[in-house]
């Protein structure tokens, strides 16, 4: 959305200038008043949002097409930040809807991009259809990522709503569907067999599996302890048991997934393969009286549903009791709020998963948000953590961030903050027929794309 | 007969009070949050108590399931906590496919079952009989994945005949021609159908055999009653009322209880709205669709009852 901008030789004034012509779906002029507006809901939600906010005194909107933040000092992630892709996604929308609570769900949809979000076919859980708007200027750029032109080679996007696995392979199959966003690994091969269809991949960065300790809690309250299980898991059985597809998994230590800028398998104790017999002297040597782990287990997320099974026998392996406890999503991630220790519905270990956009860097990463009670669940207390982030974001992009990046990462595993249980990659199944699909960190888009 | 319609229709009052009243507390004692779920992956615990409060979760839950019952008996159903959409227009939406769904399969059962069913009780231990027998036992023991896959397989992949998924409405905007819809409904029916043709052909088969060793058969057949009308007007006609009711509870089920065959075919129903609104504890929306099913039910029985009315004339009087 942005023609150009310019940075003060201080630092402290940054001032973007709108591409001309820019329009909303309801026919509206693109401003900066919606623009500071959309900054502001979108900053109230979001940690990173929230980071870049601290540093801005106050935004300027000169004129309709120029939007200013008048910076208390100088700030390295101004453009990390306006270009997040991942959840909280910094989205531009009329001011008169910006102006909803950022803790209020907006009830209209109306965007400036290159396509047009239909409400009145939306059918939750079913369908949602997209038009091409017939208004929207591409940029002259090639497509990049989420960068460059936009160009568009479809009137209407269906995207639909297929539950089913092996329905999704079916109307693949038969053509009635283009694309299958994520299919199962199961039907990898499967799908890479089958005529008139193949595999293709908007995300070679992938996802990260992690497991999480509750630091409130005993037994994970000891820091020796959750060292000895870190020591105790080994990432390939992760891998092996939850993707299960060579091609499409990797060993990775780092806290920032492998092949991204920050990435660094300088990870001290941690190998990433399991030792239990080294896990078992620290146990001993830090006391560990055999309370239980109260470890969640979602069994209705196919993603991650595996992972519990692997680290329950890895860590029993080692000498810890498990008290492995499955039930769905939804009380999972109600019980994972609840500070109260395991014994009063509480809990010490879950595991989730991650696209690489959102761990890619220290400020977006919500695992490095260590603040204790107001922190992120779990509840590490790490104020040396929050001040390198602090420093992260007024370093100078470069050697320098990535230096304090990997002084982050040396106190999450010095404090056994949470663990990696390796990298994946999800690739797209598409018909042979359509090509342009473009390279993001985790997002598919529609631009860019066509169909022979 | 106003009388007794009044009198069921007043009867219903209390019981839809009690489901509403116990679906209300087994959903708030269950585990589970919406606001966890809306919160997200990188929420934090007060993101969650604030987003708890706003949904009116924090308040006591005397005072929740006021405010909800005053509401509903406006015809206001909430709004949906996930979604942001009202109740009402969720399952006006998704109800459309399950009565298609519902009512098709009814239908196929009852034109195809009935008339087995009536054959093999006349000719008893013959081909016919035997033949629905073993089709009984397929028909109950194959799970309904299975059967949807292999008729999938053969006419949606390898003939290409009929879609793998998806549902195309006969009513409004997005509306298709009826053969669009009925293309789309084919496979699902028949998946369905083949346990509803086997429940209903077994108890028309048992009904119709029990009548016909009665002895008023017996004085029909001396009397020189041809043995068409036998079978249709006094042997059917007396097995009837529990081969309605078997109907009638088939489709009561069917209005809710497909969530397999929406699945795999990726009907957008009411019974994959149903899972969706469980699994993310979306309060509003199964609170709805559970009065919704209430109705429906006790719509469904009074139609049955009513039916007796008419096929036995003992009852009527």
């Amino acid at each position: 959305m942005v023609q150009s901008f310019t940075t003060a030789k201080d630092g402290k004034t940054w001032t973007f200038k709108l591409r001309a012509g820019l329009e909303f779906h309801d026919g509206k002029p693109v401003t900066s008043e919606d623009v500071a507006a959309s900054l502001k809901r979108w900053a109230s939600r979001d940690a990173m949002g929230g980071i870049l906010f601290g540093f801005i005194d106050k935004i300027e909107t000169p004129d309709a097409n120029t939007f200013r933040f008048i910076m208390k000092e100088p700030c390295a992630i101004v453009l990390d930040a306006l270009g997040k892709a991942s959840s909280n996604v910094p989205f531009i929308m009329p001011a008169r809807i910006a102006s909803t609570p950022g803790t209020e769900q907006i009830k209209e949809h109306i965007g400036s991009g290159p396509f047009m979000f239909k409400a009145d076919e939306f059918k939750p859980g079913s369908v949602a259809v997209y038009l091409r708007n017939p208004k929207y200027v591409s940029r002259k750029e090639v497509p990049s990522g989420l960068a460059g032109g936009r160009p568009v080679n479809f009137e209407r996007v269906e995207w639909v709503i297929i539950r089913d696995p092996q329905t999704q392979f079916n109307a693949l199959q038969a053509g009635e569907v283009d694309m299958v966003e994520q299919p199962s690994f199961e039907q990898y091969e499967s799908l890479k067999k089958t005529a008139g269809v193949k595999v293709d991949d908007f995300s070679p960065a992938g996802y990260q599996f992690v497991m999480r300790f509750n630091h409130l809690h005993a037994p994970f309250n000891n820091l020796k302890i959750r060292q000895a299980a870190m020591l105790a898991i080994g990432q390939q059985a992760f891998l092996n048991t939850q993707v299960g597809i060579p091609d499409l998994v990797r060993p990775c230590r780092s806290i920032y997934p492998c092949g991204t800028p920050l990435a660094d398998e300088n990870t001290s104790y941690f190998t990433g393969v399991a030792n239990a017999s080294k896990a078992r002297e620290l146990l001993k040597e830090a006391g560990y009286d055999g309370t239980p782990i109260v470890m969640m287990r979602p069994t209705d997320l196919a993603a991650i549903t595996k992972l519990p099974l692997v680290a329950k026998q890895q860590l029993e392996a080692a000498g810890f009791k498990v008290d492995l406890q499955q039930m769905d999503w939804a009380s999972l991630v109600a019980r994972r709020a609840k500070k109260e220790p395991p014994a009063q519905g509480g809990w010490n270990m879950f595991f989730t998963t991650w696209t690489a956009q959102d761990i890619g860097s220290p400020l977006s990463s919500a695992m490095l948000n260590a603040k204790g009670a107001t922190g992120w669940f779990g509840w590490q207390d790490e104020p040396r953590i929050e001040d390198l982030k602090a420093k992260f974001a007024r370093a100078h992009e470069g050697p320098e961030q990535k230096k304090i990046a990997s002084e982050i990462q040396a106190l999450v595993f010095e404090t056994a903050a949470f663990a990696p249980l390796g990298q994946y990659r999800n690739p797209t199944a598409l018909r042979s027929n359509v090509s342009g699909l473009l390279q993001t960190a985790g997002i598919p888009v529609m631009w860019g794309l066509s169909k022979n | 007969m106003t009388a007794f319609l009044s009198r069921r229709l007043l009867a219903v009052l209390p019981v839809l009070w009690v489901v509403s009243v116990v679906v209300f507390l087994i959903l708030r004692l269950a585990p589970g949050d919406p606001a966890a779920v809306i919160a997200g992956n990188n929420a934090t615990s007060e993101d969650i108590v604030q987003i708890r409060s706003q949904l009116g979760l924090d308040r006591n839950l005397v005072s929740q399931y006021g405010i909800w019952l005053g509401k509903v008996v406006q015809g206001d159903l909430g709004y949906s906590y996930y979604l942001g959409k009202p109740v009402l227009e969720l399952i006006t939406q998704r109800m459309e496919p399950s009565l298609s769904l519902a009512i098709g399969t009814a239908l196929l059962a009852v034109c195809v079952a009935v008339p087995l069913g009536t054959l093999a009780a006349w000719r008893m231990g013959g081909w016919l009989d035997r033949a629905l027998s073993a089709f009984s036992v397929a028909g109950f023991s194959v799970p309904v994945f299975v059967i949807a896959y292999g008729l999938i397989y053969v006419f949606a992949i390898r003939l290409q005949w009929l879609p793998v998924q998806g549902y195309k409405p006969l009513f409004g905007a997005q509306a298709g021609s009826v053969w669009d819809w009925l293309r789309q409904l084919i496979l699902p029916w028949l998946t369905l159908g083949t346990i509803y043709i086997a429940l209903i052909a077994r108890m028309t088969r048992a009904s119709v055999s029990e009548a016909l060793s009665e002895d008023y058969i017996r004085t029909a057949r001396s009397k020189g009653i041809n043995e068409r009308a036998v079978l249709l007007r006094h042997a059917l006609a007396n097995a009837a009322v529990p081969i309605v009711t078997v109907i009638g509870i088939g489709v009561a089920l069917l209005i809710g209880g497909v969530v397999v065959t929406e699945t795999v075919y990726a009907i957008p129903g009411l019974g994959s709205l149903t899972v969706d609104a469980v699994l993310n504890r979306d309060f509003p929306v199964i609170q709805g669709l559970v009065l919704f099913f209430s109705c429906s039910y006790v719509f469904i029985n009074l139609l049955v009852d009513l039916s007796y009315v008419f096929l036995d004339p003992r009852i009527r009087h």
